[in-house]
């Protein structure tokens, strides 16, 4: 029998600007805190696996694998995983297949990114790098420019305004009022999204997701080794998948919807055995506001073209029937790339265990569900986690 | 990507635009694919067989963006936009209208053009 993924320990640094930071510091930090959440030696981990994206251009630097391991304290086989803003959960993928196949019990996963050291041209030339070199980079899409292609289209094809989007950046900073680690702590209304300098028509500055530094960390442990070390570890990962997509906008079939995320989310909801109407909560990647809606619409939450006024019909709320992003999601947490994922991972572990700032309002909550995107959702990643005490 | 050197099949592409004589790969479910491609990226089938490119094709999304890479910087404002052309959509840079006058549903040709800020070849539609 398949062993259970526990999550015992989660960690993560505050996001935002720090750009003193270097990315081995930061993940220094997120591991600790993780280990001590867990109450799990390092000595005790059998391998590392770590997500990053752009650490060749913000820091000249690659095989951060061992790197990583070494600033953890952590001396085991240790990889470094890129899927572009995947990479996190890339890492927490490998990581749960590592435990299920028996080739380990514990593992350390997470991810960092140093991003405000460079300017802020720089930093968009590397997130671009995304997209397809050939095809896309040479005619000059950037990445909020490629979300736009698809918000210009997803108007075009089913209706919905800016309005509709500025809804999702205000409910998204609310949630991250009161969340220390988020980057904006501050609630904006919707005056505020649409009057915004234009980065790329139709987003305004508040529809994207920041540059941020940040790394973030969880110990996952298989269900014997958390019952023979008496560990604390009520959430177990029990659906995990991943899909792909062409990877420019122009291979696609359609530019509103995203098969990567339909089908990555297919197969963690068979794997945990269960469907979209037993989440309780979930965090999706906003990196621009019309991703959160595609996000929604492509787990099966909503059907094409509805979830754009999910946000403005109060469903997707703090208080709504399926809130979503109670962390402050991409968009007001922060998004530092290689992050991401693992801290989709750390802010739901704890909504789910109540020790999050939110997590009152999800106290009956018992299934979250993040989804984790690359590129233009090329790559997605979906984690079913469950409370099982 | 170095100036200097060639890129295969994207590079193939704009010498034949340049030319008039642009082509798309079908393969055998005749699915259009752009180059380079040794099989059809859906199903692997190889035996893709260049085939002329349709003279006009569609928008059908554009986005003006504000906000550019280093390699874009001069170039900024300007619109970005992806043409239907049949059996294969193109990505390029809308020229000769005002960012505007963009709008989807706009027939477009198919051209090649230089970047501001690096002179770079790019893709970039015209009005038909």
């Amino acid at each position: 029998m398949v062993t259970g993924v526990r999550i015992a320990g989660v960690g993560m640094t505050p996001f935002g600007k720090q750009s003193e930071r270097t990315s081995r510091e930061l993940f220094a930090a997120a591991a600790d805190e993780a280990f001590t959440d867990a109450s799990v030696s390092r000595d005790a981990v059998e391998e590392l696996f770590y997500g990053n994206f752009m650490g060749e251009f913000a820091e000249t630097q690659g095989h951060q694998g061992p790197l990583m391991a070494n600033a953890a304290g952590v001396v085991a086989p240790a990889t470094r995983l890129e899927s572009a803003c995947a990479s996190g959960s890339a890492a927490v993928r490998q990581g749960v297949q590592s435990i299920r196949s028996g080739d380990t019990d514990v593992v350390l996963v997470g991810g960092a990114e140093r991003m405000t050291n460079i300017s802020t041209a720089e930093t968009t030339e590397a997130l671009s790098a995304a997209a397809d070199g050939l095809w896309e980079i040479s005619a000059g899409v950037t990445f909020p420019g490629a979300y736009s292609l698809m918000a210009n289209r997803y108007f075009h094809e089913f209706g919905g305004d800016r309005e509709d989007l500025a809804h999702i950046a205000v409910k998204n900073h609310e949630n991250a009022v009161e969340n220390d680690l988020a980057q904006f702590q501050r609630a904006i209304d919707i005056e505020d999204v649409l009057e915004a300098p234009t980065v790329s028509s139709p987003f305004g500055l508040y529809d994207c997701s920041p540059i941020s530094d940040g790394a973030a960390a969880a110990v996952l442990v298989s269900d014997d080794f958390a019952e023979e070390h008496g560990l604390d570890a009520p959430i177990e990962i029990t659906g995990s998948g991943q899909g792909v997509d062409n990877m420019s906008l122009q291979g696609r079939k359609s530019m509103v919807k995203t098969p990567a995320a339909r089908r990555a989310g297919e197969m963690a909801y068979e794997d945990a055995g269960l469907g979209p109407a037993d989440i309780d909560v979930a965090e999706v990647h906003d990196c621009f506001t019309i991703a959160e809606a595609l996000a929604l619409e492509a787990l099966g939450f909503y059907e094409p073209g509805e979830a754009i006024s999910a946000a403005r019909n109060g469903e997707t709320t703090i208080d709504g029937d399926l809130p979503v992003n109670l962390s402050g999601g991409l968009k007001a947490k922060g998004h530092p790339v290689g992050a991401t994922g693992c801290a989709q991972l750390t802010e739901m572990t704890k909504l789910l265990r109540g020790d999050h700032v939110n997590s009152d309002a999800v106290s009956d909550a018992s299934v979250g569900l993040t989804h984790n995107a690359g590129g233009t959702v090329a790559s997605c990643i979906v984690h079913v986690l469950e409370v099982v005490e | 990507m170095s100036d200097d050197v060639r890129d295969n099949g994207y590079d193939d592409f704009l010498d034949a635009v340049e030319a008039g004589e642009p082509y798309y790969l079908e393969s055998p479910s005749e699915d259009g694919w752009l180059p380079p491609a040794m099989v059809d990226p859906n199903t692997g089938d190889g035996d893709l067989t260049e085939q002329p490119l349709p003279e006009t094709g569609e928008i059908i999304t554009f986005t003006t963006t504000n906000v550019a890479g280093p390699a874009f910087s001069d170039d900024a404002p300007f619109v970005v936009a992806i043409a239907d052309f049949g059996p294969v959509t193109i990505t390029g840079q809308l020229r000769d209208i005002e960012p505007e006058d963009a709008a989807i549903g706009q027939e477009v040709r198919l051209d090649v053009g230089q970047t501001e800020t690096t002179g770079d070849r790019l893709l970039v539609f015209r009005p038909a």
